[in-house]
């Protein structure tokens, strides 16, 4: 079976890739690893240092601060991406809520894919736009 | 033809068993026996020895081996110089590479390599029944039934250690004459080709490192730049002895370097057309070579396991394991030898660990047999006890000599608890257990770490209450932590943990 192929189909279908091609799919698939985590697997570490960039391809995860489960992430979401941009250790853990399936590129190596592709940049900035709105509602 | 009764382990019931007789199958049943833990070891092969009974291809290994270091040969420290021999508590059978190899270069010959593994397995007395191909699985209670071509075996737990050597092509390569990893004809039957290898990781570049001497032109094509170990600083990337062809290319020599996907290949008679498309502004290219060469990766060749419920990820179909190295979702069913790169650890910095390959996957062998003993075999293993005065230099020498951090940087860690009436050794854990043990006792791990732009440097975590704290320590440029900045740090991050002992000798 070709699992790149898999992931690209998968893939063509988030929001955060829709605009781009399949030969720059394909590269992204090339560009980020696989990981799959087991039910109650950190994924995330609170407090740790070395943050990497996640998108969920399959299953689910919760956002864990302080040991209280906040929100849960699916398929097509993506976590990691604060302390990577801040280079500062998460403020959360992020738990398999069961098998948790991800592509996952380090920390060092988001600066270049972003720049790389604008419109993964944009589209990403729309996601952070969304949780700034969550957030500033969960405030007032 | 031997009699089957000739040969040890007939088929039956056994506490465990582990399938293969590759460096990293052998170094689990050496640590095993060692232990005193009743096992019988199964494998097709012929020898012991795994792939480096055929493979490199180019019969030259990647991993060196130091003839001459800083350290005695029969020393843990000189294992970080030795990437290739087997480790043994016996002095007899420890660095035997360097002692087979003939000084010609410091990365062992594939005969060499086969020889060194061979002297270690009739050195040690290594068991092993060979000529016994597991054929199929299933599971019958608490047990599992492993049908091999001698008959049943039946045990509660199994290792595989089978190695990721089975060559792996997409689809569009699934084409007649198309030829993978292990198939290559003799170098001199490419004199004056045009080559198309398709993947650009290090089996991609040791094929046109092969090559170069003998092809007309060279051309290795896929979707994602190339990357250097020298340039990572890690094992990621192409290794600096398989980087001739990226210099030919980067000098305009000939070679072409290629980030491209490939469309389509055609057979046009005696020659192929190969159809590419750039993954940035989607231009297209067509080339017309006399042979496609897939280095496009391997698979892990698992048989009917993820029909059991092992569950596997990636291309190279790996199962997804614990940081002890079992299948995270069919308990009893562990990994041994490259198999267990698939338990990444915390992959800090993107950098993977070095299970992979024999310098990491044998200091995993001995955590993987302590664990079973305890967890399998209902063994309590002694941890000495540690005066908590000679905490910190314990470690700093760990971290500044020791191998298993050195070559798993953060991935395998060094760790004292407390216990008892003090602190107790506890020896090598893997890190991604320490961290993630919430319910162990108030502890400290270190580890060498490595972030890929500086040198490596001292990792520190300590576990008080549950909770987990990293420190991280300065890098040295001479790599050497047993200095005073380094005594000082370390005694005051772990000074809650160690207490007035510390604070006593410390004065």
């Amino acid at each position: 079976m070709d699992v790149r192929a898999e992931v690209v189909d998968i893939l063509a279908g988030f929001s955060l890739f829709a605009d781009l091609t399949t030969p720059e799919l394909e590269n992204l698939v090339d560009t980020f690893d696989e990981q799959v985590f087991s039910e109650g697997e950190r994924v995330v570490r609170q407090g740790l240092s070395s943050a990497s960039f996640y998108v969920i391809l399959d299953g689910a995860a919760t956002i864990r601060v302080d040991g209280k489960d906040r929100a849960t992430l699916r398929p097509g979401d993506f976590f990691g991406e604060i302390s990577c941009l801040l280079g500062e250790a998460p403020v959360a853990d992020i738990v398999a809520q069961k098998q948790l399936r991800c592509l996952v590129l380090p920390g060092e190596s988001l600066e270049r894919f972003l720049v790389g592709h604008p419109r993964v940049l944009f589209r990403l900035l729309q996601g952070e736009a969304r949780k700034v709105r969550t957030t500033t509602r969960w405030l007032t | 033809m031997a009699d089957l009764t000739d040969k040890p382990f007939p088929p039956g019931r056994y506490p465990l068993v582990v399938v293969g007789s590759g460096p990293g199958a052998m170094q689990l049943t050496y640590c095993l026996g060692r232990l005193g833990l009743d096992h019988a070891v199964l494998s097709a092969d012929d020898a012991p020895g795994g792939m480096f009974r055929r493979w490199p291809i180019f019969q030259r290994m990647l991993s060196w081996t130091k003839p001459f270091a800083n350290h005695e040969k029969a020393t843990r420290a000189y294992e970080r110089f030795d990437w290739n021999s087997l480790l043994s508590d016996d002095e007899q059978l420890r660095a035997i590479m360097p002692t087979v190899m003939d000084g010609t270069s410091y990365f062992p010959s594939r005969p060499e390599m086969e020889k060194g593994l061979a002297t270690f397995a009739q050195r040690a007395g290594l068991r092993i029944r060979h000529g016994v191909r597991w054929e199929s699985t299933r599971a019958d209670g608490k047990d599992f039934v492993l049908t091999t071509s001698d008959g049943e075996y039946i045990a509660p737990a199994v290792v595989f250690a089978v190695g990721v050597a089975q060559p792996w092509r997409p689809n569009v390569l699934a084409l007649e004459g198309v030829q993978q990893y292990g198939e290559l004809r003799p170098a001199e039957t490419y004199a004056d080709r045009r080559i198309f290898i398709v993947g650009k990781q290090n089996s991609g570049f040791e094929i046109a490192t092969g090559l170069l001497p003998w092809a007309r032109q060279i051309v290795l094509a896929s979707p994602s730049p190339t990357r250097l170990s020298v340039d990572t600083r890690s094992l990621v990337g192409v290794r600096a002895r398989y980087v001739q062809p990226y210099e030919d290319w980067a000098l305009a020599g000939g070679v072409v370097i290629l980030d491209a996907s490939i469309e389509s290949v055609e057979k046009t008679g005696a020659t192929y057309r190969v159809h590419t498309k750039s993954p940035t502004d989607s231009s297209t290219l067509v080339f017309e070579v006399d042979d496609v060469i897939a280095a496009t990766g391997f698979v892990a060749p698992l048989r009917d396991l993820p029909q059991h419920g092992v569950s596997v990820f990636g291309q190279s179909r790996l199962p997804a394991q614990t940081p002890y190295w079992e299948s995270a979702t069919l308990p009893g069913v562990y990994f041994a030898g490259t198999l267990m790169q698939a338990s990444l650890g915390l992959k800090r910095h993107g950098i993977p660990s070095n299970s992979g390959a024999v310098q990491g996957y044998r200091y995993n062998a001995r955590v993987l047999a302590r664990h079973l003993a305890e967890s399998r075999f209902g063994v309590t293993l002694e941890r000495p006890a540690v005066n908590a005065g000679d905490v910190v230099s314990l470690l700093l020498d760990e971290v500044t000599r020791g191998p298993e951090v050195w070559h798993q940087r953060s991935y395998l860690a060094r760790v004292v608890k407390v216990g008892g009436d003090g602190m107790v050794d506890a020896g090598i854990e893997p890190l991604a257990h320490f961290v993630d043990d919430d319910s162990g006792p108030d502890a400290a791990a270190i580890t060498l770490e490595s972030n890929g732009r500086d040198d490596p440097y001292p990792a520190v975590y300590v576990r008080s209450k549950g909770s987990v704290k990293e420190y991280l320590l300065p890098p040295h440029p001479l790599l050497d932590f047993t200095g005073d900045q380094y005594r000082k740090e370390l005694s005051d991050r772990l000074q809650p943990l160690l207490g007035s002992a510390l604070t006593r000798s410390a004065s």
